[in-house]
């Protein structure tokens, strides 16, 4: 297989000590093993997530979002940014379809770059980590370094917003969107039925409006359990953070008895390729994933 | 007619909202199916859902509209936005009407996700990247010291649990992760800015 090359956007959750980091060590893992080479871009920023538009407005976003394309296009030209975080992935490709469509915001927006010595060229495609997996690799090729098949596990594929919704991976339903239970089911896990699959976590609103969004982290994490599910898998990091971290409150609240672990894709796809439990990230939970922690030892 | 009973179809508010609100362009476009207010995943919270927040814009009601904390229940799932039949980009007009309501100073005072919304902002351009531990500080003295520390009494076994699996780190108190050029990031964000505020009339 030809090597692959990606200029790298890992985004703030990613970072050492922040909430996604075992995100990052899996994904660095995952890639290492499918001879995937990906280049952090210097000095990138944050794109400004899914709340910051109430401060930051339109074009301070605008900015924000072009600053990373600039600084890839500087640095890495030729190649595609990839985007492991579902928020820097969904800014990004709002951010370059506004100011592709439109030479008032491309105009006003490089007036905002050049204050930073920078320029907008649109030349940067945009992809998420699982479009260069399932589009640029494949499945066939994803299932080729399996050594350790995730037998036995089943896993609620739960997609979430914003890597579903309003792009969306190529040729993906948005109500009932299927990658995730293939990536599954290609490192060798069952991937159950799971009617939860797109429901929104809450997101941003976890801190702001706690009640609401634990109302729908207890849906999510119930109905894995009504499927029979033993964990739930998931692209995102707001997802996965909130999910896991708030069925301890939910508990105490309600007096339920939520203990799901929540997963990473990368952290499957690591442990079936025969990676360490360190490797896999599988030390960075509060509910931990025991029966992914025993196939590494295998 | 009067004029009495003709000024009130004017619609000021729909131009204003037009020139002024990010994605404003498309409101006129709403055929008040309801599909999004269906759709949304708090949709029970909000007092005007998205197609009466539309046609109140149509009608001329500044006043509900820039006050009302609808918009504020947004979670940013673009549920509504891909289920539209007319395609309306409904999430980012909500959003444009809440930064155009906070801006102009009418959005409700405390409105928990505009506080913290405007916590986010100004701890990620401080130094280009967002300080997770600073903000959780942040979010949880907004409402002042004794109830910082409950909150974070509250939070105790989570925030250690997320220390001890190393996605909280206590370090990051004296300053951690940031941009290089922290100077041109500021002066960048703050030519964006000017040009925002001229084109929408806010006043710095």
């Amino acid at each position: 297989m030809a090597k692959k090359e990606y200029a790298f956007y890992p985004g703030c959750s990613s970072q050492k000590g922040a909430s996604a980091s075992n995100y990052l060590t899996s994904v660095n893992a995952m890639c290492d093993k499918l001879d995937v080479t990906i280049t952090e871009i210097p000095d990138w920023n944050c794109c400004g997530a899914s709340i910051g538009y109430a401060e930051g407005g339109e074009l301070p976003r605008l900015a924000l979002s072009a600053r990373n394309f600039a600084l890839a296009e500087k640095h890495m030209p030729g190649k595609e940014m990839v985007a492991t975080c579902a928020a820097c992935w969904l800014a990004q490709r709002e951010v370059k379809e506004r100011i592709d469509h439109s030479e008032v915001l491309l105009k006003e927006t490089n007036e905002a770059l050049a204050a930073a010595g920078l320029q907008y060229q649109g030349t940067t495609p945009i992809r998420h980590m699982v479009e260069v997996l399932i589009e640029d690799l494949g499945y066939d090729a994803l299932k080729q370094p399996v050594v350790k098949p995730l037998e036995g596990i089943k896993f609620a594929g739960y997609v979430g917003c914003q890597t579903n919704r309003p792009f969306g991976i190529d040729g993906e339903s948005f109500e009932n969107p299927v990658y995730l239970d293939k990536l599954v089911e290609t490192v060798g896990g069952e991937a159950v039925p799971y009617d939860q699959k797109v429901t929104c976590c809450g997101g941003a609103l976890a801190f702001s409006e706690p009640e609401k969004s634990q109302k729908q982290i207890r849906d999510i994490v119930e109905s894995a359990y009504d499927h029979g599910a033993e964990m739930i898998v998931t692209p995102c990091p707001l997802c996965q953070a909130n999910v896991e971290i708030y069925q301890s409150e939910i508990n105490k609240k309600h007096g339920t008895k939520l203990n799901m672990p929540v997963l990473y894709y990368s952290q499957l796809m690591t442990v079936a390729y025969g990676g360490t439990a360190k490797e896999a990230g599988l030390d960075g939970h509060l509910i931990r994933a025991k029966r992914l922690e025993d196939i590494t030892k295998k | 007619m009067s004029e009495q009973a003709t000024a009130r179809y004017t619609n000021d508010f729909l131009k204003e909202v037009e020139k002024n609100v990010e994605e404003g362009h498309w409101v006129k476009m709403c055929m008040q199916c309801g599909v999004c207010a269906g759709s949304c995943p708090l949709g029970s919270a909000w007092e005007h859902p998205p197609q009466e927040i539309f046609m109140m814009i149509r009608a001329g009601k500044r006043e509900e509209v820039l006050t009302s904390d609808s918009m504020w229940m947004c979670t940013s799932c673009y549920n509504c936005m891909v289920r539209c039949p007319r395609q309306l980009p409904i999430t980012h007009i909500m959003h444009g009407l809440a930064n155009y309501a906070h801006r102009l100073g009418l959005a409700p005072k405390g409105q928990p996700t505009r506080e913290t919304a405007t916590l986010f902002w100004n701890n990620l351009i401080k130094k280009g990247r967002v300080n997770e531990l600073t903000f959780s500080l942040a979010l949880y003295f907004k409402d002042g010291f004794v109830q910082g520390i409950k909150n974070a009494l509250n939070m105790q076994s989570i925030g250690l649990g997320l220390v001890m699996a190393k996605r909280l780190n206590p370090m990051e108190i004296l300053g951690g992760h940031g941009v290089k050029d922290q100077a041109g990031l500021k002066a960048m964000i703050a030519k964006a800015r000017e040009i925002e505020d001229r084109k929408k009339g806010f006043s710095a």
